[in-house]
């Protein structure tokens, strides 16, 4: 077949090297803006107390803990059970603009910020825990599943009777090729949706970051350990008790025990308030819309909250981003070979797979928060915490693809370092490069979130708006993030196309355990 | 029923076959013969796409079967009737197939010489099973017209005689491609040889010789 080459993109040609040298010298020399002050108390003497805390783990609120574990438990079920019904049924339609652009703006906004946004309108309740989980998964499950799709062998459909209705050849001819992947990906889902329901225990619903939270206000760093533990027990588990012919009984059992959760009640009408009112800027609500000088207020207003907040706010979240992103390319370099028996031996790699599991495995903000407590506000804990949660992701990825790349070596290959650095290195290199790029979004997010715990990025701003109950100001400051994360995805997709590691990492290898998935 | 007069047939951007004139009238099985690569897809691919918007009655047997690994044999060879149905009924199908369709198609099952294999996955089957199922959601979906790429390649001769026979009984009107110019002869009303991207011959099958046939695939 004779076909006319895409013309390439044209941007100036970096390599490989560059693009990474680009990024360290970016973040090198937005340290002097980063504030990375340590609050005035020691936090080295609030670290012994918590390492000594972390080493006796102290369950003897079991009961409480038991509680908040299964709730943790029941919200990640019923809110990936939605979001992913929901973009089962999206994705079909996803290659229809307006699908996709929905989807694109319900994924970009974060948890959290979705839980904060409901807790307006539906309260402390049951509602904003499933939701806040369900309508962002739903956009993910939605591109996800229209990708698992288009990958599928288009045969089958184009043998079916021409006059054949859509909804029957998608559920005969469609779906059952991608069916596989969709179960692989939404046990990851599920991993996924529990880290997120714990976290929302910090905005105050009652999962496992709730019970983390008080204990560490409390100073009790004992319980704190034993909420930690009870929470990687439940990640490290999760493959052995969630089997597929059990699905229906957990998803029915959540929802009974959800359904006795008692939660305050709202006023009437908040959702009717929250939507005609509370989103509508303020001096458009108090004005005459006819009037030329409400529109002078109007403008004023935005001046104020694009320049006082918006822009601070961005800012500060971009230097966070690129620094963690940077700590996460050093974390992922240093953590990889650890998994790999045949640098670090048999012992070393049981212990980088321990180190990197925590790593990966505790969400971000509970990171941050954590390491919040120990530093005090500022930007440190931030870079700290997204660098080594990313960090440990990519490394694992990375770890699992070297595995792959040292069974098809030479058998007289070197060993320890030298295999690392003649070897494996510039074999994954490439891809190495490519999942920084993917994270690099996701930091992003990550960044302007972790301002909910006080640091002065995007998130500080939305929290304030909302504690003053300026919704307005707050949707203001969402389409703002928004905006920066989905401009942060094109620039990482055209750089990634530009030095041609697009190809390098499939969706498939960015699931991590996928694999493992597959051959249980 | 069928009019290509001096048409360029592309895939993609590349043309396969230039200056075709090809007729299909009701009633005619015509049999395609050349050396793989020659055309014959792209000329059966070509018609079945306009066939098929006039003639919505049409069955196909694509090259690679077109079927769903994962779905089983009964559910395979259901998807020929897809059209005949509303969708909540096919659905209803997936999920739990009412009787009347399992009789239905275990019948068909067995002009294939697959009888009793409804129940089993089409990834655990043979090469010549999987090719008699293509073979049944054909003959189940029916209609005046066939077209068939190959359709019994996978399977040993004297069966394939025997199935040729049945879809020669069971469609009006046959478009195929075959290999095996002994089935093509016993079987078509008129033979076109293509060769080189181009229609060599296109006459009864009485009229086409040895000799006609030897030029077509030799080197």
């Amino acid at each position: 077949m004779t076909s006319i080459a895409p013309e390439r993109l044209r941007l100036p040609r970096f390599g490989r090297l560059g693009t990474a040298a680009a990024f360290v010298v970016l973040a090198v020399a937005l340290l002097p803006a980063a504030d990375f002050r340590i609050s005035g108390h020691d936090p080295w003497a609030e670290l012994a107390r918590m390492g000594q805390g972390l080493l006796s783990p102290d369950f003897s609120a079991i009961g409480t803990l038991a509680r908040a574990a299964a709730l943790t438990v029941a919200f990640a079920i019923c809110g990936v059970a939605l979001g992913a019904s929901t973009g089962f049924a999206l994705a079909p339609l996803y290659r229809f603009a307006p699908v996709r652009l929905f989807c694109v703006a319900i994924r970009s906004i974060h948890e959290l910020f979705w839980a904060i946004l409901l807790l307006q309108i539906t309260g402390l309740s049951v509602t904003t825990g499933i939701l806040a989980i369900a309508i962002p998964y739903a956009g993910i499950f939605a591109k996800v599943f229209s990708e698992y799709l288009d990958e599928a062998d288009p045969r089958p459909a184009a043998a079916m009777p021409p006059r054949a209705d859509f909804i029957s050849v998608h559920f005969f001819a469609r779906l059952p090729l991608a069916a596989r992947e969709f179960q692989v990906y939404l046990l990851y889902r599920l991993e996924c949706g529990l880290r997120s329901s714990a976290v929302l225990g910090f905005v105050g619903l009652p999962t496992l970051g709730f019970e983390l939270d008080t204990f560490f206000k409390q100073g009790m760093y004992g319980a704190v350990a034993a909420v930690l533990i009870i929470y990687y027990v439940l990640i490290a588990t999760m493959r052995l008790w969630m089997r597929w012919p059990l699905a229906p009984f957990y998803l029915l059992a959540s929802i009974g025990f959800m359904a006795t959760l008692a939660s305050p009640p709202m006023a009437p009408g908040a959702l009717i308030r929250f939507v005609t009112s509370d989103i509508v800027p303020a001096p458009l609500r108090n004005g005459d819309l006819g009037d030329p000088e409400t529109w002078v207020r109007f403008g004023d207003w935005l001046h104020m909250l694009l320049f006082q907040q918006a822009l601070p706010g961005l800012t500060a979240t971009m230097i966070v981003a690129q620094l963690a992103l940077v700590v996460a390319g050093f974390v992922a370099l240093i953590g990889f070979p650890l998994l790999v028996v045949p640098v670090v031996g048999r012992f070393g790699s049981a212990l980088g797979h321990i180190g990197l599991v925590v790593g990966r495995s505790t969400p971000e903000y509970m990171l941050a928060y954590i390491a919040l407590q120990i530093f005090g506000p500022s930007m440190l804990p931030a870079v700290i915490a997204l660098g080594l949660h990313n960090g440990a992701i990519i490394a694992h990825l990375l770890g699992r693809q070297s595995a792959h790349v040292h069974e098809n070596l030479r058998p007289d290959a070197p060993r320890g370092l030298v295999l690392y650095a003649y070897e494996l290195l510039p074999r994954i290199y490439g891809s190495f490069l490519a999942l920084c790029l993917y994270r690099w979004e996701i930091i992003v997010r990550e960044s302007a979130i972790v301002g909910l715990l006080g640091i002065a990025t995007l998130g500080f701003y939305v929290d304030r708006a909302i504690q003053e109950i300026r919704i307005d100001r707050a949707i203001v400051l969402l389409l703002v993030t928004m905006l920066a994360t989905v401009a942060i995805d094109a620039i990482s997709r055209r750089l990634r196309k530009a030095i041609g590691i697009d190809g390098l990492v499939s969706r498939r290898d960015q699931v991590p355990g996928a694999t493992e998935a597959r051959l249980a | 029923m069928l009019q290509f007069s001096g048409e360029a047939l592309a895939y993609g951007d590349h043309t396969v076959l230039s200056g075709v004139d090809f007729n299909l009238r009701p009633g005619e099985r015509v049999v395609l013969l050349g050396r793989s690569g020659a055309g014959k897809s792209t000329l059966l691919n070509a018609s079945y796409r306009r066939l098929a918007e006039t003639h919505p009655d049409i069955a196909l047997v694509p090259q690679e079967h077109g079927l769903v690994p994962q779905l089983s044999v009964f559910h395979n060879v259901y998807m020929g009737r897809l059209d005949a149905h509303g969708a909540l009924y096919n659905l209803a199908n997936l999920v739990w197939p009412f009787p009347a369709q399992r009789r239905t198609v275990a019948s068909v099952l067995e002009t294939v010489g697959l009888a009793g294999f409804d129940r089993k996955a089409v990834e655990s089957l043979s090469g010549g099973q999987k090719q008699r199922t293509a073979l049944a959601r054909a003959i189940h979906r029916g209609g005046r017209v066939l077209i068939g790429d190959e359709p019994v390649s996978a399977v040993d001769e004297r069966h394939a005689a025997a199935l040729v026979d049945e879809l020669a009984t069971r469609f009006e009107t046959v478009l195929l491609a075959l290999h095996d110019v002994g089935l093509a002869r016993r079987v078509a009303t008129r033979l076109v040889g293509i060769r080189a991207g181009r229609i060599v011959f296109d006459l009864p099958s009485a009229e086409v010789s040895d000799g006609d046939i030897h030029d077509l695939y030799r080197a």
